[in-house]
């Protein structure tokens, strides 16, 4: 067996990952990247969920694409969050395809990648993977759990599940449940997928194609929601792709056919189209509040020594401020202290990977204060 | 972290009548003086809502927690009498719905701290009636069209409502821009005083 090229390491061996929707697996292997050195009392561990097509690369070159790590402009030395001062971990979520436990593993039993045999998955189980990572570090206590989108969703059942292994958490652009809205857009993904001849339930991975035209479409949709329509009328606007004039024909006349044609096209050689259909599921069974009869307060009772931070984004369609509130007056209502701003911005649901300086201003103001604080309950 | 021992001397005046360890929600707290103070003065559980990003911003890295949002539209989330004391400190004449605003501050708190800019001090007075234009004065320093503050009052005018509303008025302290407290009641301070502090109570 051919060496993984991705710093991993297997867990569940000996106890098996039981999961939401009832199967059991073992063992999982998580592929991971941590940054920083974690202190002697272990008091400066910050774990960073990446979103829906992220990965463990948060400020290191990604192994495929070379680009710079998803969030390397304020994850590093020296930088918002420094990688001099604080243990950063980033892993791969569970069901993903860059190295951690996913569809595209080899399934133990029959020697055969899981393909659609692979259990379907939820939020919370991909943070009881992480939970069993950060103890295999070393780490009891995280001083801080953040993360953007799908990111802040596991923020949000990190609270909701492991709370006393928080000292504080930080949400961005995100929600607690999806609405029909977002199960609508990621079931047009899902179908794009799956109606790729190549898709064939599945069982694709020995075969010389992959259902790639299926994957670039849904990535195609799922990147018009990422934007704000002021975002594409500033970029593109009706402007012609290296033409004077339209063409009569479907070629991409318009720049933001061959934008979107681009970003589709860029995705497929780095994302699993199985990985895809698992996570955008995951996602879709998100609810914490139906747990609770409604009551999103009640997941957060445990969760009143957290310090919180919610942050949403003007021009964010796909979770907007509504949904990010709704935290916040869970969160308050359960007596958890919370800060929470709505950042104008004009680029959407991206927005919280963008230069945003007052995101910045606040994260920043929040890691400080939530190391401050975590350093004084420790000493005696 | 910074000193917070000293604060403005209105701020003072509503600190000095907040109980120790106790829930307190401050509405229109800016930059967050007034609960820093009280958080590490009194060890208060304080939160705050507050409308301008930057203020948001100061009370983060000053380790509060505070909600963007206002008056308005945020109190309604919050469960009944869910803090010892609310305070809206000069805030009541920039809401819209003044009346509603307070019967919510009165559901949320079980007491509640309302200072109030006072139009109806004499300054103020003689202003409008000498120069025939709504009065500019450095509390209340824009001019009518461009003013956040769409609802003055007198001191006069909040007790009245206060009365009105059935509403219990527990403590009465005007004063002075600089802090200083009149020793008077309702009818003369409503001539004499700045600003005035009314503690309530269903």
């Amino acid at each position: 067996m051919q060496a993984s090229p991705f710093n991993s390491i297997r867990l569940f061996e000996s106890e098996p990952l039981c999961l939401d929707g009832g199967a059991e697996l073992s063992p999982v292997d998580v592929a991971y990247e941590t940054y920083g050195t974690l202190a002697a009392d272990g008091s400066n561990a910050v774990l960073i969920c990446h979103a829906l097509t992220g990965d463990q690369y948060v400020a290191s070159p990604h192994p495929t694409t070379g680009k710079p790590g998803w969030w390397s402009r304020i994850v590093g030395p020296g930088k918002l969050i420094d990688t001099n001062k604080y243990f950063v971990i980033c892993s791969n979520v569970l069901g993903s395809c860059l190295g951690t436990t996913g569809p595209a593993t080899i399934e133990p039993e029959t020697g055969e990648p899981w393909g659609t045999r692979f259990p379907v998955i939820t939020i919370r189980d991909m943070v009881r993977v992480q939970n069993a990572l950060i103890g295999a570090l070393g780490v009891k206590k995280l001083l801080m759990v953040l993360g953007g989108s799908m990111g802040g969703m596991q923020v949000l059942e990190w609270l909701a599940t492991y709370p006393e292994k928080l000292h504080s958490a930080c949400v961005l652009a995100s929600a607690a449940k999806h609405t029909a809205q977002n199960i609508a857009f990621h079931e047009v993904g899902r179908q794009a997928v799956m109606a790729d001849p190549n898709w064939q339930h599945g069982r694709y991975y020995s075969d010389e194609t992959a259902p790639s035209k299926g994957l670039a479409v849904a990535r195609m949709t799922a990147h018009i929601t990422y934007l704000s329509e002021d975002a594409l009328t500033q970029k593109f606007g009706r402007n012609l792709q290296e033409r004077d004039a339209v063409t009569f024909g479907f070629d991409a006349d318009f720049q933001v056919e061959s934008y979107l044609r681009h970003q589709g096209s860029t995705f497929v050689d780095r994302f699993d189209a199985n990985s895809y259909l698992y996570i955008t599921r995951a996602m879709d069974y998100l609810d914490i509040p139906g747990r609770h009869e409604g009551r999103l307060a009640d997941a957060f009772l445990d969760a009143r020594h957290v310090r919180c931070c919610v942050i949403s984004f003007t021009s964010d369609w796909l979770y907007p401020t509504i949904e990010n509130k709704r935290v916040v007056h869970a969160l308050n209502a359960a007596g958890v202290p919370v800060s929470f701003a709505e950042i104008e911005t004009r680029f959407g649901h991206d927005s919280f990977l963008l230069d945003v300086p007052e995101m910045d201003r606040m994260l920043e103001g929040f890691l400080a204060t939530a190391a401050e604080t975590y350093e004084a309950e420790q000493s005696p | 972290m910074t000193s917070n021992s000293i604060i403005r001397p209105d701020l003072k005046l509503i600190a000095d009548l907040i109980e120790p360890n106790t829930r307190v929600l401050d509405i229109g707290c800016a930059d967050g003086e007034l609960l820093a103070y009280l958080v590490a003065n009194k060890q208060v559980d304080g939160r705050g809502i507050e409308i301008s990003q930057d203020g948001v911003n100061q009370c983060v890295a000053r380790g509060l927690s505070v909600i963007q949002g206002d008056a308005d539209n945020d109190l309604a989330e919050y469960p009944d009498q869910s803090f010892n004391t609310v305070v809206l400190s000069r805030t009541l004449q920039a809401v819209h719905q003044p009346r509603n605003v307070l019967v919510e501050l009165l559901r949320i708190g079980k007491r509640v701290i309302v200072t109030i800019p006072n139009f109806g001090q004499w300054h103020v007075r003689l202003s409008l009636l000498t120069r025939g234009r709504m009065p500019v004065t450095k509390a209340l320093n824009r001019t009518w069209y461009n003013t956040d503050n769409i609802h003055f009052c007198t001191i006069l005018d909040l007790h009245d409502l206060i009365e009105a509303e059935n509403i219990q008025l527990l403590d009465f302290v005007p004063h002075q821009k600089n802090g200083k407290r009149l020793n008077m009641g309702v009818t003369r301070a409503n001539l004499f005083a700045d600003q005035a502090l009314f503690m309530l109570e269903k």
